[in-house]
């Protein structure tokens, strides 16, 4: 038990400080990284509550893919830090208003939680004996939730499909590789053996019957 | 005193237990890295390293403490900090894998039960090394390298999920050890000849997938001939440029420690881990960390012969295999596997 405990301040001070170096860094990249880090501490804080399969989703997910294009943008974007300062009084009301929202409503949850002792055991469903993490999320969510799932990945491939949409101009002179004609090609339809006579090079009409040949 | 016995006791179990890990890793690397250099010379009809000690045998030590003795040089206009960080990132990332690791029957430090998903979650974040490296450097050829890197690895990892899915719907289980004793019965005994065991490993009913798996652990370690991370000829040594000395050697050992990783993984997950091959008399006889050990060292074998006899692979050919050919087949091994698995009980007792 004292070694959870360690281990659970040990993620959480360090989940915090990242999570105040992401908005305190100077530099973007830091801010990322800081980021990054605090996901790693969060799936730590997982792993030690027994929800294994969802920590190392978090860092498969949001650390591996997400916050790897996170981090491109941001070192591609060339970001004036002088003028991302300026910004900063002008929006802060509005960072303020909404702090105090997600404040007001942790209190609220977790002042209910500590309220009302019902309220824990009714919205944890407990997890049945000689069953592991990744199996009871499976039975839940393919079978009682299953409409749910398929309408969260039918919006995830709308959005997929609208953003390569959006992207995806098809420009005429382009020449595209096409492997299938590449490797359909033969020695006759690729190259003409000419019988050159000397002293008259090859005439003009065996040339473009030779580029039309290629061209094939 | 109890609590010594309760909570210490295990603890100091545990690091020495991984400290042995790494010295045999460690050592197995600096041989294996001297094989990789021996093949590729013997490909080539050279003799490869053969002055260090006898038979060269002690070339990667030498060279590690050529790397050690080596003055590091930071250059100025780059960000020190994520400079050294990304090497050590790489490395310590690399050896956090080994250690869901099974080796052998029940010799594992961390028998965790999502350990398939702790190793894909370990080899994803790999990645970081390159860009953080890249980026930092503050120089165009290391970041060009890092962002290919970036779209590379990312790309490879979506086929290696999949190939990882369907072992997991024939195993029922995502614990390596779990997997490895899966393998352990299925279609020699269907076939009446059980004591042929190396038909039960699912490379022969998955075959397509250990195909798809072996290509796309070249491409997710930068190996030849998917390196156009560090492809030498267009961007000097990519995201490496501005290392030397022990940073650049803890990126190398990193990608080492990477492609065992690797070769352990497809081990586990197609060649039935620690399993003897044929259940009979002198193969059973030895350990199984032998037969683990030759199973990774075979895998090995594949990777330094693609590296030798394997031309670099154009950056659009590499994307288009990953994204339209390994994607759509893999994708669609998922479906016909848990299909067959479903509906046709025969193959279900075949497999399981």
């Amino acid at each position: 038990m004292t070694a959870a405990a360690v281990f659970f301040y040990l993620f959480a001070c360090i989940l915090v400080a990242s999570a105040f170096m992401v908005i305190a860094s100077k530099n973007p990249v830091h801010s990322v990284l800081y980021l990054i880090l605090a996901f790693v501490n969060a799936a730590g804080l997982f792993v030690l509550m027994g929800a294994e399969f969802l920590a190392m989703i978090l860092v498969v997910v949001y650390v591996g893919a997400v916050a790897v294009l996170f981090l491109f943008v941001v070192m591609m974007l060339d970001v004036d830090f002088a003028e991302l300062k300026q910004g900063v009084l002008q929006y802060l009301p509005v960072g303020m208003l909404i702090g105090g929202i997600f404040l007001a409503e942790l209190v609220m949850v977790v002042g209910s939680w500590a309220i009302g002792p019902g309220i824990p055991s009714a919205i944890t469903a407990p997890i049945p004996a000689g069953v592991t993490n990744t199996e009871a999320i499976g039975l839940v969510l393919y079978t009682r939730y299953v409409y749910f799932f398929e309408v969260a990945g039918m919006i995830l491939l709308v959005a997929m499909i609208g953003a390569i949409v959006l992207t995806l101009h098809h420009k005429a002179r382009v020449k595209r590789q096409s492997i299938s004609a590449q490797n359909a090609r033969t020695p006759q339809m690729a190259m003409k053996v000419v019988k050159v006579r000397t002293g008259q090079g090859l005439g003009s009409n065996e040339i473009s019957s030779k580029d039309a040949g290629s061209a094939a | 005193m109890d609590f010594f016995w309760t909570t210490l006791w295990p603890l100091i179990i545990i690091l020495a237990q991984s400290v042995l890990l790494l010295v045999i890793l460690l050592v197995g690397i600096a041989y294996i890295l001297l094989a990789d250099r021996k093949i590729w010379a013997a490909v080539q009809m050279r003799r490869g390293p053969n002055v260090v000690g006898p038979f060269g045998l002690l070339q990667s030590f030498a060279d590690l403490l050529k790397f050690i003795v080596k003055e590091p040089v930071i250059p100025a206009g780059s960000n020190k900090g994520v400079f050294l960080l990304a090497p050590l990132v790489t490395c310590v990332l690399a050896l956090a894998a080994w250690g869901v690791m099974p080796v052998s029957a029940g010799w594992v430090i961390a028998n965790i039960n999502v350990g398939v998903l702790y190793i894909f979650a370990v080899s994803s974040l790999m990645v970081y090394g390159v860009i953080m490296a890249g980026w930092a450097s503050n120089s165009k050829y290391p970041f060009l390298a890092a962002l290919r890197s970036a779209a590379q690895m990312v790309s490879y990892e979506v086929s290696i999920g999949f190939v990882i899915i369907t072992v997991l719907l024939c195993a029922n289980s995502l614990n390596l050890s779990e997997i490895v004793a899966a393998q352990g019965k299925g279609l020699a005994n269907y076939l009446g000849v059980p004591w042929l065991t190396v038909l039960n490993w699912y490379w022969l009913p998955l075959f397509p997938m250990f195909v798809i798996f072996f290509v796309s652990a070249l491409a997710e370690t930068n190996r030849p001939p998917f390196d156009l991370v560090e492809a030498e000829s267009e961007l000097v040594a990519g995201f490496m440029v501005e290392y030397g000395s022990s940073p650049y050697m803890m990126f190398m050992l990193g990608e080492y420690v990477a492609i065992a990783t690797m070769c352990a993984m497809g081990t586990i997950l197609f060649l039935g881990g620690w399993l003897p091959p044929i259940d009979a008399v002198p193969f059973t006889w030895v350990p199984g960390v032998i037969w683990f050990v030759l199973k990774a060292l075979f895998i090995f074998f594949g990777f330094a012969m693609a590296k030798a006899i394997v031309p670099r692979y154009r950056y659009d050919q590499l994307m288009r295999l990953g994204w339209k050919v390994f994607l759509p087949l893999s994708l669609a091994m998922v479906v016909i596997v848990a299909g067959v698995l479903q509906y046709w009980p025969v193959a279900a007792a075949a497999v399981k």
